[in-house]
């Protein structure tokens, strides 16, 4: 009885450890099956740096430069923002806070991950949008440096709770060495644990970039949604996710448009698992160097 | 929004009575929202769900044959009634108001008026500061609504390409594109340099609206329940219902409720305009 019952336990957790790897396979050959289809009758040399974002027009224009550019330079300035104070709260939280301070805080980052990024879309273009307005003297706080902003916010938990248990996880002796070398508690921070944290930090900075990279809601509402090719992040921008999910509702199944919307995922897709790729490798190289010693 | 679907449905089972699935237009879903309020009350037997999605959104979901009607504030493209008669589904139109396009400003701007000419450049950045308009020196910041909006489309077909099926005007790539009609409402309010388009129905005091006309010549008219209804105001269109071919009864009342007195009063405190 108790080995059926095992077996049966056995079997499912199976199922279940394999289910998601099927599905994973499954999203993707659908996606390719009707990303690709787009091919059959534009070139793949014109979608990928094409100009002209024009899906709804007659003849339709269906070039995505500006779209990859507007992705790449909102997850730029919003790594270009988070990782400096991710790095900085992560150290702060496990090396320097009091423990029922650091406590209170890492719920409170924690918290800062279970804000639905519409609702913090809809504080960005209330508030967010006409400062920098304001700031930088603009003609409209719609820009790729609003959407950064935000998207950094949405990045922090993710890089702090991950560089934070990269800390932890540097062996007590090298704290305990370097304290009784002479050195002094920055010292010790800035140049043992923080180079023996590198790893760690590295993976948490991919993995907050692809955190970044496929947010949608909050970058549709806070960066003006222009698709034009930026020169500067004081600039309304386009992102791969906003068109997708600004257009899918009007785009009529099995049509050239509804294809090309399949054909970024497929490009977001692509970029998403080279980001993975990467932090997956850093993780790695984290965990056995600190097996090793 | 799923939870409320599921209990649109387990109610109209529990009765015995298949929801009416109303689907599409963004522009009407507050005032299908209120038709259905107004007519469940009338008939608490019945059940109606209404849901977004743009009227493109609608279409394709009357083609896919998950929706009883589909609302959209523009006429089927030739295409897409081809892929419905292929998929056997045979749209039939039904008026059941009108709209205005509002083009707005923020109230500090000087400017009043403008002809649908000037609008289109102002779209294709012809044009670019509202200086050149007879304004105060200033960037002008274009909003205008994403692609997957119905008033998107009508915009571009009415004002951005003159009314000109063959016309090559596009909306300019900086254009920016707003999410929502709220959205465009917003930065109107809070940016003294935007313009941007809306339904008649989310216009406040809190914006400017402007009177449009044909030409130079004028004569402008400012966009309100008149003159939408007589088709003086330039920016005005049908709402619409499809529905495949005749629909069943319990479709039909709803439409017949819509058409009713009744429900063209509803039209009309939803700040559009009644057809009768």
């Amino acid at each position: 009885m108790k080995r059926t019952t095992e077996w049966i336990i056995e079997k499912l957790i199976f199922i279940s450890g394999i289910g998601s790897i099927v599905f994973v396979a499954l999203i993707f050959f659908f996606l390719l099956k009707e990303g690709l289809s787009l091919f059959a009758s534009v070139n793949v040399f014109s979608f990928l740096f094409g100009v002209n974002w024009y899906p709804i027009s007659e003849p339709p224009q269906f070039g995505i430069l500006p779209l990859i550019l507007g992705s790449l330079l909102v997850t730029l300035g919003a790594v270009v923002i988070a990782v400096p104070l991710g790095i900085a709260s992560a150290l702060y939280v496990a090396e320097v806070a009091p423990k029922w301070l650091s406590e209170i805080l890492k719920s409170g980052i924690e918290l800062l991950a279970a804000i639905p990024s519409i609702v913090l879309g809809f504080i960005g273009i209330a508030t967010l949008a006409p400062f920098l307005k304001n700031v930088f003297n603009l003609p409209s706080g719609l820009t790729a440096l609003a959407g950064s902003i935000m998207l950094a916010f949405m990045a922090m938990p993710t890089i702090v709770s991950i560089i934070e248990d990269s800390i932890n996880s540097v062996p007590r002796s090298y704290r305990e060495g370097s304290l009784a070398l002479g050195a002094t508690r920055w010292q010790t921070i800035y140049r043992v644990i923080l180079p023996a944290a590198s790893s760690g930090i590295l993976a948490a900075i991919m993995l907050g970039i692809g955190r970044v990279i496929g947010e949608t809601m909050a970058v549709l509402m806070i960066t003006g949604n222009a698709a034009i090719l930026p020169t500067s992040i004081l600039q309304p921008v386009r992102t791969l996710t906003a068109t997708i999910a600004a257009e899918m509702g009007e785009a009529v199944s099995g049509s050239e448009h509804y294809f090309a919307l399949f054909a970024i995922g497929i490009v977001l897709f692509v970029i998403s698992f080279i980001i993975n790729l990467v932090a997956d490798f850093f993780m790695n190289r984290n965990k056995k160097r600190n097996k090793k010693k | 929004m799923f939870l409320v679907l599921i209990m649109f449905l387990s109610s109209g089972c529990a009765r015995g009575n298949k929801a009416i699935q109303i689907k599409g237009s963004d522009t009407m879903v507050n005032l299908a929202e209120a038709w259905t309020e107004k007519f469940m009350e009338k008939y608490p037997e019945s059940a109606v769900a209404v849901t977004g999605g743009g009227s493109g959104g609608g279409i394709a979901s009357l083609i896919s044959g998950t929706t009883d009607i589909a609302k959209a504030s523009r006429d089927m493209h030739h295409k897409e009634i081809l892929l419905a008669n292929r998929r056997g589904v045979y749209p039939l139109e039904l008026q059941v108001a009108s709209d205005g396009v509002v083009v707005v400003v923020n109230p500090a701007n000087p400017i009043n008026k403008l002809t649908i000419k000037e609008l289109s450049d102002i779209y294709t950045r012809k044009v670019k500061n509202w200086r050149e308009l007879g304004g105060p020196d200033r960037q002008i910041v274009a909003l205008s609504r994403e692609r997957n909006s119905g008033t998107h489309v009508f915009f571009l077909e009415t004002v951005v390409k003159l009314g000109q099926k063959k016309n090559p005007n596009e909306f300019a790539a900086d254009v920016l594109m707003m999410p929502s009609s709220q959205a465009v409402v917003e930065e109107v309010i809070s940016n003294k340099s935007a313009i941007g388009y809306i339904g008649l129905g989310y216009l406040n005091n809190r914006q400017k609206a402007l009177a449009v006309g044909k030409d130079k010549r004028g004569p402008f008219f400012l966009p309100n329940i008149a003159t939408v209804k007589k088709g003086e105001y330039p920016i005005s269109r049908s709402l619409l219902f499809y529905t495949n071919g005749t629909p069943e009864a319990r479709v039909q009342r709803f439409i017949d409720f819509v058409l009713s007195p009744d429900g063209q009063e509803i039209v009309k405190t939803m700040d559009f305009v009644p057809i009768k």
